[in-house]
């Protein structure tokens, strides 16, 4: 019998699972035992349940990672009783969580109480799909890559929405309003950053980005590197912005009402966001799969660079207090968005002069925007910086002469 | 098109992570700003002052460890100097400085606790928390040689302290001494120019000295609005008179003048430990004093220490009998929240936490 579903005829090698060995093996396999149509379906299905794996176990190390690093930077241990350095504590807690009882809260709307979990996972998962894991190696090599990216990672900030509004708690709304202002206003800077990314790579695709990196794109374009760790550390709700699940103001946030494996899933969506995020800075901005040595060690590189993400994540959680949500805004508009505008004028302008007849970079030409762009950032976030902080300064108030006394306390006066 | 808004209502305790203990507030929101303030209190009401009551004399002691229980030793050294003064009595010289020299390492743990807390509601996740807090652990132990007690120390009795402390104190308390300066100096590097911790504070809730003094604020509280009153300066009990340091003033008694005063009053107590040490010689440590002590029938005490809170008062009334007639606890923290109100109309959710955080309460004293 012919297949016309072979991925030969189905698609192009540049298309979903193109050049991917794994995915010729396990069909090729499959293909024995089942027609051919049958065993291209569960190849697919084995690749993707190979990554939503990846993704849920890589948040579970990061969460026992992150609390491991937290102890050593809290001059404490941190989990280490369970498996060895702790490290399946990540389980202990998941089998705890699922046993738990799963409440809804009397008077939320159990509908949408129940879809946030769900939402915030698949949104995440399938973000993850275009990420280029070493070379060729990507669910989908998309060549919107960014933009989807962009897409669906916002799609969170609807289901923190819904989970504050759903939870019928007044902190859970306080804290999804806060989320919700917070996502918004973060992802235009984040935008703009990005934007400068696509400009040099010439490309919306993460695989090309890569490839265009000879030079890593946090040296050429450092003010969008900048922007992007803020923006990011924002979207993911993790200090010092991390205002929407502030744990000493509004205890938990938006996911306060959250317990058993909804607040576990949750959970695996934060994580898995920390994850995600780490290797999303990798892949624009460290030059992903792309190493010193060995191309085929790409997948080491790539793992290198996003534990680098993760950790620099951390050590700034560790260090930093919380800034006030209007301290947070201005920050956004009056700080990131000024730099992320300059970032993308001098790209586009240095891109302009510096391309050849072909419209591409030689290294050099990276070398020479890196040189600029980094006096470029010195100089405007120094600026930048000093107009933000009078601002945020000014915007407390000063004492008042003499105040309202408390209410039925005889006064006196003072000298 | 002006969009209207309702206030909001929200319980703010008594479980919430950062109410110092079961504080219930019930604030009124308008989005995110305070229109409206009302503490509830009462939860952790134990009836200490009834208690003493039915106690005698040196029984009472242990009760005062509970009333504010990051700092029992001072609240110890209020209670024994109320004794003294109904019953006419002085410990001795080594007594009195063992008295000063734990009272200041309680106000140097117990400050270590509020600094800590206070970046902690600020959103610094711990790391602050876990560096005052492994100074602290350090004194805590060192309490624990004294008296085999850690919190609830009851280390003091009326005419002194009820032991002498054991021959590997005084080396544990060099190395104490020794260790913690480093470790203070890398606490105070974290925070004290840390630019989020200034934006945060500087300027916010802040409180006039003229509302200070009219809300009868004492302690930290009312140093950093820039009134200058320290019961250890102005009415020397114990050693104090002994031992030289300053008292650290706040100038616009807002959220970061609150925080710089405590952080630097542990510097001060540091050098008081130091003196103390010093100037220390051997002797008794307590009056030869009976078993169970009897005032003079209708006498009056009122015995008053800088608490690392405020003043901390105990007003004592004798009949004659074993046990006080009436034990009267002026407890600074209750007093402190008076000011509660005025903190916090008008500032933002945010503010609030800090600003609760930043007058340092503790439930076992509000409520006793």
């Amino acid at each position: 019998m012919r297949c016309i579903t072979t991925p030969e005829n189905m698609l192009s090698p540049e298309g979903a699972f193109g050049g991917n060995p794994l995915f010729y093996w396990i069909y090729g396999l499959a293909a024995h035992l089942v027609p051919c149509w049958l065993a291209y379906v569960i190849a697919g299905l084995v690749i993707m349940l190979i990554l939503i794996n990846a993704v849920l176990l890589g948040a579970a190390i990061v969460s026992w990672g992150e609390r491991r690093l937290l102890g050593r930077f809290q001059n404490r241990v941190g989990p280490n009783r369970w498996g060895p350095f702790g490290a399946l504590q990540p389980i202990a807690d998941l089998t705890k969580l699922i046993t738990k009882e799963d409440i809804i809260p009397y008077g939320a709307d159990r509908l949408a109480f129940t879809a946030v979990p769900v939402i915030m996972v698949s949104s995440l998962l399938v973000a993850t799909a275009v990420i280029p894991f070493a070379k060729d190696v990507a669910l989908v090599d998309l060549n919107v890559g960014v933009l989807f990216i962009l897409a669906v990672s916002s799609l969170t900030s609807i289901a923190i929405f819904t989970a504050g509004w759903a939870s019928n708690n007044r902190y859970a709304l306080f804290g999804a309003g806060r989320a919700v202002a917070v996502l918004i206003s973060y992802e235009v800077p984040v935008v703009l950053s990005l934007l400068g990314v696509v400009v040099v790579a010439g490309s919306m695709s993460l695989g090309d980005i890569v490839v265009a990196q000879a030079v890593p794109f946090f040296l050429v374009q450092p003010l969008a590197f900048f922007v992007f760790l803020a923006g990011m550390s924002a979207e993911l709700n993790r200090t010092p912005f991390d205002v929407a699940e502030a744990e000493s103001e509004i205890i938990a946030g938006y996911h306060t009402e959250y317990s058993g494996i909804k607040f576990a899933l949750i959970q695996a969506a934060e994580f898995g966001g920390a994850l995600f995020v780490s290797g999303l800075i990798a892949t624009l901005f460290l030059a992903g799969w792309a190493g010193p040595v060995a191309d085929w060690l790409g997948w080491l590189w790539f793992l290198i660079k996003t534990f680098i993400g993760i950790f620099l994540f951390v050590w700034i959680r560790s260090t930093f207090p919380r800034l006030r949500l209007d301290q947070i805004m201005a920050v956004c508009w009056k700080f990131l968005m000024p730099l992320s505008i300059i970032n993308l004028a001098a790209v586009v302008l240095e891109v302009y002069f510096l391309r050849d007849a072909s419209g591409t970079l030689s290294t050099s030409d990276l070398w020479i925007m890196a040189g600029i762009n980094m006096v470029v950032a010195v100089v405007s976030i120094a600026f930048f910086g000093r107009i933000i902080r009078q601002k945020i300064r000014n915007s407390s108030r000063t004492m008042t002469a003499s105040a309202p006394m408390v209410r039925g306390v005889p006064t006196i006066e003072v000298g | 098109m002006t969009i209207r808004t309702e206030p909001m209502t929200v319980n703010v305790g008594p479980q919430h992570p950062s109410t110092h203990g079961v504080f219930r507030v019930r604030i009124t929101f308008d989005g995110e700003d305070i229109v409206e303030v009302e503490p509830v209190l009462g939860y952790l009401h134990r009836g200490s002052e009834k208690l003493a009551e039915e106690r005698n004399y040196v029984q009472v002691v242990t009760l005062t460890d509970r009333l504010d229980y990051t700092s029992s030793m001072i609240n110890n050294q209020a209670y024994c100097l109320a004794v003294e003064q109904l019953l006419g009595i002085e410990p001795p010289p080594r007594g009195k400085y063992l008295r000063t020299l734990t009272a200041e390492l309680q106000r140097i743990a117990s400050h270590l606790i509020a600094v800590g807390f206070f970046v902690q509601e600020l959103g610094a996740f711990g790391t602050p928390l876990m560096y005052t807090f492994r100074s602290r652990e350090r004194i805590l132990d060192l309490f624990e040689m004294l008296c085999g007690a850690r919190i609830t120390v009851s280390y003091m009795r009326p005419g002194g302290v009820f032991s002498d402390t054991p021959p590997d104190f005084w080396p544990a308390l060099d190395q104490f001494l020794e260790d913690f300066e480093g470790e203070l100096e890398e606490i105070e590097n974290l925070l004290l120019n840390n630019e989020i911790l200034m934006v945060r504070t500087r300027g916010v809730s802040p409180l006039p000295a003229d509302v200070a003094i009219n809300c009868s604020v004492s302690g930290p509280v009312l140093r950093a609005s820039g009134v200058n009153w320290d019961w250890r300066k102005m009415a020397p009990y114990d050693a104090y008179d002994q031992v030289d340091f300053d008292v650290p003033i706040g100038s616009n008694g807002d959220n970061y003048d609150r925080f710089w005063v405590r952080m630097q009053e542990v510097r001060q107590s540091l050098r008081i430990v130091r003196q103390c040490i010093a100037q220390i010689e051997p002797g008794p440590v307590r009056l030869e004093l009976p078993l169970v002590l009897r005032a003079e029938p209708g006498a009056e005490a009122y015995g008053r220490v800088e608490a690392s809170k405020g003043e901390l008062g105990f007003f004592l009334v004798s009949d004659g009998g074993v046990s006080p007639y009436r034990c009267k606890i002026r407890s600074p923290s209750l007093i402190n929240l008076t000011i509660t109100e005025h903190l916090l109309l008008g500032w933002k959710l945010a503010d609030m936490i800090v600003s609760l955080g930043s007058v340092d309460i503790n439930m076992g004293e509000v409520d006793r």
